[in-house]
Formats: structure tokens, sequence, C-alpha cells
């Protein structure tokens, strides 16, 4: 339950506007952060903290496309499929991610590691191809990347080669 | 091309600069902030932008002076500014890194509108996928708390600011104004229909100014550089100062450029950009994000600023360039940010939910080589009618990809629509493949 973990987070978020329901994507967002996805329960406990009814915010959850209604894996790999990416490769890039984790795009690995989106702009255009890991964005990617990257996610739960602020 | 100084890019073009308030401190930064509250009225403050002619950098280039303006001076409750930092046009990827490199420079831009529209409270509407992003504001926000350039009684002048990161969840659309504001307000990122505009009734129904992130950015510098400087800059009157550009595509090397606006796109593309990456020449270029139309290499001698892009047929828009190189399929082109603008519909108005999905059938059918004769009429009748019937400009920006290829690369279509009907003579028609959106 989010409250009895976050009561201070919430309370704060809380205090930042006039109108309680403007709390609702960031609730639903460290809902999403604390589960991997947003739950009934979820959503009925934000419904509560903002006096809102639970069809009031799964009607908001439906029109935002990171937020996920069913569990998904440990590490969500989302990839750029927009124009601007697809010219210097992100087609490619599916097809080493597919045959990488040997899965679908849209589909979640057996030991429910790795989650396989293709989405549109991430706003990283000129260091395509590129895809999103969770928080980290990992840019201007080689197949042999690509492989290191899902390595040391599977062995480590992190990776070193994510980029930090924007370069250059 | 002369080389020139730059304005927004300059702090984080130091070797070292990490973008802390200490270091931004040092090269000047929160002077134009103190300078403000030390007793310049809010008025001077908006008149000296408007003179600036400072425009919009988030697509519509409005200027930014005359929106401040419009804020009701006597209006007695609360007044807000939002920083739109949803950059989801794809191409654009600049207010990305004036956050994650030199936030306070966005941050102490804010503070200054907020003081000049009378607002107590700003929020920053970052799309949900930056997570590092909304960090480094988060933290850079803490820090100038810390330090009293925002917060109650700023420099004892009397004057709260008030500054928040709210970050979005996962959608275009609420990069539009309205659906900002909308979801600000946790609901559907959905536009609303104008008048009123947000100068009255904006962020719970009060005054409200929406700004891009570097537009907001430029606005220290006015103030501290005066705007008779900000003026000279460009191309004057109407298109002053410099932007960041964001190359993209078949060129060596991509990335973010600020220059002056009366710069080309020969600048940006063959001096700046490195030209092609291959020996294939290039065939096209977006100028403006992918709501800009298509143009064609014999433009890459048109200026930067808004109006001659205008004039050349397309928009300034985003600021995102991208190049592409002989080979690419303009069809192929279409689709992809036809597919972009079919899934971001937020599907209020009719014309646009239902005619993108139309319009990519149609392309997807032309790629694949099942393209029908009557494709090409009904293309253009469709966009004929979402362009100017839609409640935001998100109608206008879908069609400008499948319309501006048609006019320029409209034989690669027919070429296409020619294959699949030798492909499919004698086929009946029941034996043709039929294709649905994904
Ligand atoms: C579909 C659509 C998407 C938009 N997306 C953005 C965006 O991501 N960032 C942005 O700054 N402006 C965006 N805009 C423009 C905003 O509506 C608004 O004009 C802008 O934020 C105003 O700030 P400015 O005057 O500083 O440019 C978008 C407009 C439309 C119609
Ligand atoms: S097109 Fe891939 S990040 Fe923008």
């Amino acid at each position: 339950m989010l409250r009895a973990k976050y009561q201070n987070v919430i309370d704060d978020l809380l205090s930042r506007y006039p109108v309680k329901q403007s709390a609702l994507l960031p609730l639903l967002n460290l809902a999403q952060k604390e589960e991997g996805y947003v739950s009934q329960a979820a959503m009925k406990e934000i419904a509560g903290i903002l006096d809102l009814t639970p069809p009031q915010v799964f009607e908001t959850v439906t029109f935002y496309t990171m937020l996920s209604l069913k569990p998904i894996g440990k590490f969500h790999v989302q990839v750029c499929r927009s124009l601007m990416c697809a010219l210097v490769g992100a087609d490619n890039l599916l097809g080493w991610l597919q045959k990488h984790l040997g899965i679908g795009v849209g589909q979640t690995t057996q030991d429910k590691m790795f989650t396989l989106s293709a989405v549109e702009c991430l706003g990283s255009c000129g260091t395509g191809p590129m895809f999103q890991i969770n928080d980290d964005y990992y840019e201007r990617l080689t197949e042999e990347k690509v492989g290191r990257i899902l390595e040391d996610l599977r062995q480590t739960g992190d990776c070193a080669m994510k980029s930090g602020p924007f370069l250059l | 091309m002369k080389t020139f100084d730059p304005i927004l890019l300059k702090n984080m073009q130091q070797p070292g600069y990490t973008g802390s308030l200490a270091e931004y401190e040092r090269a000047g930064g929160y002077q134009a902030l103190k300078q403000v509250l030390a007793g310049v009225p809010p008025d001077d403050v908006i008149d000296l932008v408007k003179k600036s002619g400072l425009r919009g950098r988030g697509g519509a280039g409005f200027p930014t002076g005359v929106k401040w303006g419009f804020i009701p001076k006597d209006h007695p409750g609360p007044k807000y500014l939002c920083c739109n930092a949803d950059e989801s046009e794809p191409g654009t990827f600049k207010d990305r890194q004036l956050m994650e490199r030199d936030p306070h420079q966005v941050l102490e831009g804010i503070a200054i509108a907020c003081y000049a529209i009378g607002a107590q409270t700003a929020y920053i509407y970052i799309r949900g996928e930056f997570r590092l992003g909304a960090k480094i504001l988060e933290r850079a926000i803490a820090e100038a708390r810390e330090a009293g350039h925002v917060g109650a009684d700023v420099y004892g002048s009397g004057v709260t600011i008030q500054i928040y990161v709210h970050a979005g969840a996962g959608a275009y659309i609420c990069g539009e104004e309205t659906a900002l504001l909308e979801s600000l307000e946790g609901k559907r990122g959905k536009p609303r229909t104008k008048p009123p505009f947000p100068a009255t009734h904006g962020l719970y129904q009060k005054p409200t100014v929406v700004n891009n992130v570097e537009t907001l950015a430029n606005v220290p510098h006015i103030v501290k550089r005066g705007s008779d400087w900000f003026a000279s800059i460009g191309s004057p009157p109407k298109s002053t100062g410099t932007r960041i550009f964001c190359l993209s595509g078949h060129v060596c090397r991509p990335g973010n450029y600020e220059l002056p606006v009366n710069a080309t796109f020969r600048d940006l593309i063959y001096e700046l950009g490195g030209g092609m990456r291959s020996d294939k020449p290039l065939k096209a270029f977006i100028p403006g994000g992918a709501s800009a139309p298509f143009l064609t290499p014999d433009h890459v001698d048109v200026q930067l600023d808004f109006e001659s892009v205008a004039l050349a047929g397309s928009m300034s828009g985003s600021g995102g360039v991208t190049a592409m190189e002989e080979g690419t399929s303009m069809v192929w082109a279409a689709l992809r940010l036809m597919e972009f603008f079919y899934h971001e519909s937020c599907g209020k108005c009719t014309p646009c939910r239902e005619g993108s999905a139309w319009i990519v059938q149609i392309l997807q059918r032309i790629q694949n080589k099942q393209g029908r004769r009557e494709d090409l009429g009904t293309l253009t009748d469709v966009c004929g009618n979402i362009g100017g019937r839609t409640v935001c400009a998100f109608g206008d920006a879908e069609i400008a990809p499948v319309l501006s290829t048609l006019k320029y690369w409209r034989h690669e279509y027919e070429a296409l629509i020619e294959e699949a009907e030798t492909l499919n003579a004698g086929r009946k028609a029941k034996d043709i493949p039929v294709l649905s959106v994904s």
C-alpha cells in the first residue's frame, strides 16, 4: 500500500497543488514504480487519497502510454521506432533485441526479466538508434553494445552504459 | 558562416561544467533575477522581452512578451506559469539538453517570468520518459531554494516564487498547451477549445502562461544584456536571437547546434553537421520537427528564421532538422511519421482520430504494394478534411508529411501503385490481402 510506505512523499506531492486531482499522475507514476504496473488496488487507494472515484482514476490511466495495467518484466526495453531513429537503424535494433531476447515486440521473456516494446520518439533523435530501459536511456546503440547491456542487466541489475546528462 | 558565440549552450560548453548552482553562479547566474527583484517593475520586464523580439521556441513562434502582456493585471487570485518541457515532437531534443546540462538557466528564466506576470507558482511539465531530466531539475530546485533564489520572499523582496516539477506519463499531445493544462489537472490530456485562452482561463481556470523551456532559458540573458543586444542577433525585426537546432538523420555529426536564425540550412547540415554521412547526396529534409512539411535540396540556402522557412512552404516549428539521403523512400518516411501521429492522436476530434487511421491504412497498403489508383486522391481528400477542422494544431501537423511528400515525390507513390497493379493484375479482389492498422 502506498500510504503506509510513502506518506511523506504523498504529503509533499499534495502540498504542491491547490487541487488534489493534480497529484494523480505523480501518484500513478509512484504506484507504477512501486509495483511495476498500476494495480487495481493502487487505483482504488489513489482514488481514496484524492477524493476521486476509481473509474476517474482508471479513465486517466488508460490515456497515458507509460502506465501499464498489467505486470511486465523487470526491465522494460522501449525502442524508439520513430522516423529519425528509423533512418539510422531502429528496425535493426528491434531485430537484434528480438534475437537476443527470443521474444517479439509486446512480449515478455519467460523468466519475467525483459519486456520489449516499440515506442514513439523519446527525444533522443540525434543519438539513435536508442532505447530506454526503465529510467535510463541508452544511445548510439550497436548490436555488440546491446548484447553487453542485456548481459549486464541480467547479471547485476544495472549497466554502466546508460546515458548520463545529455552529451554535446 | 561567421563563428558565433553561443548564448544558451555557452556555460555547458566550458570543459568540466556540470550545471551545479555554484558553477552557474560563477558564470554570472541569478544576477538577472537579482536585478529585476531589486526593483524593476514587472511591466518593464514584459516590455524588455517585447522589445527583444523573443518568440516562442515551442513551435508556434508566438512573441513571448506579448503573451505575458495578455495576463490580466488586476486579477485578484493566483496566476500560474507552466514551463513546457514535454518535448515530444519527433526530431526535437534541445530542451532535454538545456535541462540536463544547465538546469539553473531554465530555473532563472522561470523565476523572472513568474515575477513579470505575477505568478507565485510555476510547474515544469516534463515528459514522463525524461526521468534523468526530472531528477536533475528537482535537485537544482532544491539547491536554488536552499540558496534563496526561489521560495518565499526571494532576496527579501517580498516576492514568492515556487517551482515544481510535474512529470507526464507518455502522451505527445500533452505538449499542446491546453492538453498540458488538462494533464496537469490530473485528467486525460485532451486539448481544450479556444477561446477562452490560457492567459485568462488556464490552469484551474486561472490566468496562465505556457512557455517552452528554451524560450524561458533566453530570458535571463535578455535581462542581463538588454533587448537591443538580443534584437540585433538573427534576422531582425521579426526573428531575433539564436535557436538551438536539433540535427538528426543521415548526417555525419547529428546533435544540437545553437545558431543565430539568419544562418541557413546549408550552414547547419553541411558546415556544422559535417554533411551527409555517405556519398549519397541529400534528398529531403524536415526543417522544424515532424509537424513541418518536407523540403528539398533546392531549399538548403533558405535561412532558419520563422519567416524564411514559412516562405519556402514549411515551418521552423520546434527547430528539429532531419536530413535524409538519396535512396530513402519518401512514402516510407511519410508512413513512419503518420504512424506516430495515428498513435498519438488523442481521439477528441473525429477528423483527426478517424483520418489518421485512414491515412495510415492507405500509406501502409501503398508501401506494401497493395495500393490502388484512387488512393492518392483519397489521401489528398482525407488530409483536406483534417486540416483546420480540429480543436488543436495536431490536425494540421499530421497532414504535413503526407501532403508535402505527395507534392515533391508523387512519382514515388505512383511507382509503388503501378507495381501493385502489375502484381495484382488478374487477381480477384477477394484474393488481394487486406491490411489493418495495428
Ligand atoms: C500537437 C502539439 C504538440 C506540441 N508539443 C509541444 C512540446 O512538446 N513542447 C513545447 O514547448 N511546445 C509544444 N507545442 C506548442 C505549445 O502548444 C505552445 O504553443 C508552446 O508551449 C508555447 O510556448 P512558447 O510560446 O514558449 O513556444 C505543441 C503544440 C501542438 C499543437
Ligand atoms: S526519433 Fe527516436 S528519439 Fe526521436
